[in-house]
């Protein structure tokens, strides 16, 4: 079943100048459809102002469409009267851990999303307490904030998101501002969700080796969906790729040169692994 | 053009019960010219050390020499210091506060005391240098994209003309694209204008590409210090600090262990393509 | 500098006046302070005092901490006597100069340095023992009768929450901007107050635009996870009266009439 469904999404920023006048528009989605399979892991990737977050931001029903629809578990997010059913099934994470964490404490942020749902006091700290053992931040939930690191906030509001029991959890370059261990804590965590809790996962990123183990990659471009398919399609493209400006991981680099250079290695070579034993096969050991 | 840092220890909050030794026993050499990876990760040390190099921060113990001068000398003026040796901060454009962006630029040549002609002169050559689109020149940098902001934010140190380039992670946060054009940018300050270039980086692959010596931080110390063939050789040392080397180095690694005769030193994709044709071809 | 002032701050222990519940902690202050006012003798005072020395021992914050706090205070008291001492008209006890000090003149200043003193540290007591989101959550449940005349009790104590959550972020911010500007060979130390106040432009509208940027970040997140207000909200850490609580506020009440009757009682009376 399709847990999420656009169809035809158009979404427009108008610029306006000091009179109200406008003075430019900006197409940040071009007619997107696409369609989200409930467990699914899903990227989309692209470079800035490819309309990635825009997207992201529909599909939690803080953006509407201009034109075409959403549906979110079969609600259409145009919906108003039930705008919070939507947010509940599927909740976000954004790119700065430091502007959207709320509570002074650890487990009082993760409380944040049930306490606005109305969820009873003693539930309430039952699913804080699984959260935060979900992404391996238990042991936190009573630190500030403010004394923690950047893969460790992060993983703090996929908690807060988690607490709200939700179908799909979508996050919008979750790991731009963190460094290399942060992202690792993240994406591992992300992945834990998916596999053990079986949530739906929308990740939004640039950096192409956090897709590798995707279901399904969107890649956008100016608004548009421009290629979709499992990695091991997308990763073969690697010269649409390099058009299109993504950050192309070594491995696939290598793979791709080898094979210009006219060795037999079969398309979509994803990890260090996979490369290792190609090469040995056409070295015969 | 040098600086000599001298067994440099520097304790944050050094008489409160939560002081922290950030820099232990730091020396380091640099010569006019190099271009400079310093590579650690969170809370290593590497923004300390490097308000040090323009004398923001001021060490509990050690010297600092620019040009063969004891920065911490009483008749040193530190704020020369500062012009000479230009510090970009982590997301820069977050200091942008003009209404165009062409005087947030001259805000530096004009702290410098210069004249009004010849700030001018400077941010336009400094908008040259970033290859900052002329379109935007008097547009207000808070309409600006992220890249583009970046670079402003850039610019308004480089038109100070300092003899020493530090840039604390100058591509954190932008995407692919932003990210190589940032760092071709800063290159061409290098190899075209000899400025001596000390980059501050999370990332290992884009430090591999650009840097002729690269200084490893770690707990506050100088972990390592080479060129980046010499350092990716360590991956397990790298490992064992949180860091690691960039992806072509296990490739290497775990072809070799699977015995294929590679040689030592390969951290570019065509090198690796070169020595497996060669095995292979 | 900033970090010698602990007035406001929390003092983590474990102790009998931590525990209270916020609410007993606010009105308790609240009431204290009154009552200062309200005093017209030393006995009264010394009451005060005595109270006040219980709540500390109670407490178990250290005396060497409060009493840091109180140098960042010390200035303010000294205007006060300052002021007290020579402006106040009455019978002359001193002359030099053109200086007069008067009995009513040394009065005032001892009554307003004793009752400074209490006030501070009275008030700081409720912030050493008690953590600014308590505070907060106090404050919304104790004045939610003042909903009823459409007083948004629960958004202003959420707008307290966030403000002290980020208080720190852009204090931190404000290092990281005045180093970068002084990198850019910018100059707060030197020139006269108006060159100083110009100086602080680069530094204030960074701050602004990053303060807006990060509300409208913090909006949309907490939008996303469903926040709309204070309707049909429930609470993690709901506030309920426990014994202790019961067993303060009837203290509370004995001390109210104990000051009553001094201030009544003649014997006490001394002006």
């Amino acid at each position: 079943m399709d847990l999420i469904k656009a169809r035809d999404v158009l979404f427009e920023y108008i610029r306006r100048d000091d009179e109200g006048n406008v003075e430019g528009i900006t197409t940040a989605l071009d007619h997107v459809s696409l369609d989200v399979k409930q467990g699914d892991f899903v990227c989309i990737l692209g470079h800035n102002g490819s309309g990635k977050s825009t997207l992201a931001k529909h599909i939690n029903a803080l953006l509407y469409p201009e034109e075409g629809s959403i549906w979110v578990d079969g609600i259409n997010t145009r919906d108003d009267e039930k705008i919070l059913e939507v947010r509940r099934r599927a909740g976000m994470v954004f790119q700065n851990p430091d502007n959207q964490i709320i509570g002074q404490v650890v487990e009082e942020d993760v409380g944040f999303g049930p306490e606005n749902l109305g969820v009873p006091t003693s539930e309430i700290w039952e699913r804080v307490e699984e959260s935060l053992k979900a992404v391996g931040m238990y042991e936190y939930r009573e630190f500030s904030p403010n004394k923690l690191s950047g893969g460790q906030k992060q993983r703090v509001s996929i908690a807060g998101v988690l607490a709200m029991h939700p179908k799909c959890i979508v996050l919008d370059e979750p790991t731009a501002m963190l460094d290399p261990k942060g992202r690792k804590e993240v994406v591992r965590a992300v992945r834990g969700l998916n596999q053990v809790e079986g949530v739906t996962v929308i990740l939004i990123t640039h950096y192409m080796e956090e897709t590798v183990h995707a279901d399904k990659i969107f890649v956008m471009d100016k608004g548009k969906v421009v290629m979709q398919g499992p990695p091991k399609d997308i990763f073969s493209q690697v010269e649409a790729l390099k058009e299109l400006r993504l950050d192309v991981p070594q491995v696939t680099l290598l793979a791709y040169e080898l094979k210009k250079r006219g060795l037999d290695l079969p398309d979509g070579i994803l990890t260090v692994d996979e490369m290792v034993d190609e090469l040995k096969k056409l070295k015969g050991i | 053009m040098s600086i000599v840092v001298d067994h440099v220890n520097f304790i944050y909050g050094a008489d409160t019960e939560h002081s922290v030794h950030a820099l232990k026993d730091v020396c380091l050499n640099i010569s006019d010219g190099e271009f400079i990876g310093v590579i650690g990760h969170t809370g290593s040390g590497k923004s300390t050390l490097m308000q040090h190099l323009n004398g923001l921060l001021k060490a509990s113990s050690g010297s600092i020499y620019f040009n063969g001068q004891d920065i911490y000398d009483k008749d040193y003026k530190l704020k020369d210091l500062r012009l000479k040796v230009g510090l970009v901060f982590q997301y820069p454009e977050h200091q942008l506060f003009e209404t165009d962006v062409f005087s947030d630029i001259k805000f530096g040549p004009m702290n410098q005391g210069l004249t009004k002609k010849e700030a001018e002169l400077r941010a336009y050559e400094a908008l040259r240098m970033v290859d900052f689109p002329e379109e935007f020149y008097y547009a207000s940098p808070f309409e600006l994209s992220g890249g583009q902001k970046r670079r402003a934010a850039i610019a308004g140190v480089l038109a100070m003309n300092p003899e020493v380039l530090i840039l604390d992670e100058p591509t954190a946060g932008l995407d692919p694209k932003g990210r190589f054009e940032i760092l071709d940018q800063i290159k061409k300050l290098q190899t075209e204008r000899h400025m001596t270039i000390i980059l501050v980086s999370h990332s290992m692959e884009d430090v591999a590409e650009y840097v002729d010596r690269i200084v490893v931080m770690n707990n506050g110390e100088v972990f390592a210090d080479g060129s980046p063939r010499e350092i990716f050789g360590y991956v397990k040392e790298l490992e064992a600090i949180g860091l690691s080397a960039p992806q072509i180095g296990y490739i290497a690694r775990n072809l070799r262990r699977a015995g294929f005769a590679l040689p030592d030193g390969i951290i570019t994709v065509s090198e690796a393509a070169d020595a497996i044709m060669e095995i292979l071809g | 500098m900033i970090r010698d002032i602990t007035i406001g701050q929390y003092y983590q222990t474990d102790s009998v006046i931590h525990r209270l519940d916020p609410r007993v902690k606010l009105l308790g202050t609240f009431i204290y302070i009154i009552m200062l006012f309200m005093m017209k003798n030393p006995a009264g005072y010394a009451l005060a005092f005595l109270f006040l020395i219980l709540v500390i021992k109670l407490s178990r914050v250290p005396l060497k901490f409060i009493l840091k706090g109180m140098k960042s205070i010390v200035f303010i008291l000294f205007i006060t006597v300052f002021f007290n001492l020579f402006m106040t008209p009455g019978e002359e006890l001193v002359r030099f100069w053109k200086i007069t000090i008067t009995d009513r003149g040394v009065a005032n200043a001892l009554t307003m340095t004793v009752r400074l003193s209490l006030l501070i540290i009275g008030s700081s007591m409720m912030t050493f023992t008690t953590t600014p989101n308590e505070l907060t959550d106090g404050m919304e449940k104790g004045l939610r009768g003042l909903k009823k005349i459409k007083v948004p009790v629960h958004e202003m104590a959420m707008m307290m929450s966030i403000a002290l959550r980020f208080i720190p972020i852009l204090l931190e911010e404000t290092d990281k901007i005045m180093k970068a500007q002084m990198a850019r060979g910018a100059d707060f130390e030197s020139g006269g107050l108006i060159k100083r106040a110009k100086a602080m432009v680069p530094i204030l509208v960074p701050l602004f635009v990053s303060a807006f940027r990060r509300a409208n970040d913090l909006a949309m997140a907490m939008e996303a996870r469903c926040y709309h207000g204070g309707e049909g909200r429930t609470k993690m850490k709901p506030l309920i009266y426990k014994r202790r609580d019961a067993v303060s506020y009837i203290i509370l009440a004995v001390y109210v009439v104990l000051v009553f009757f001094l201030g009544r009682h003649a014997m006490f009376k001394v002006w």
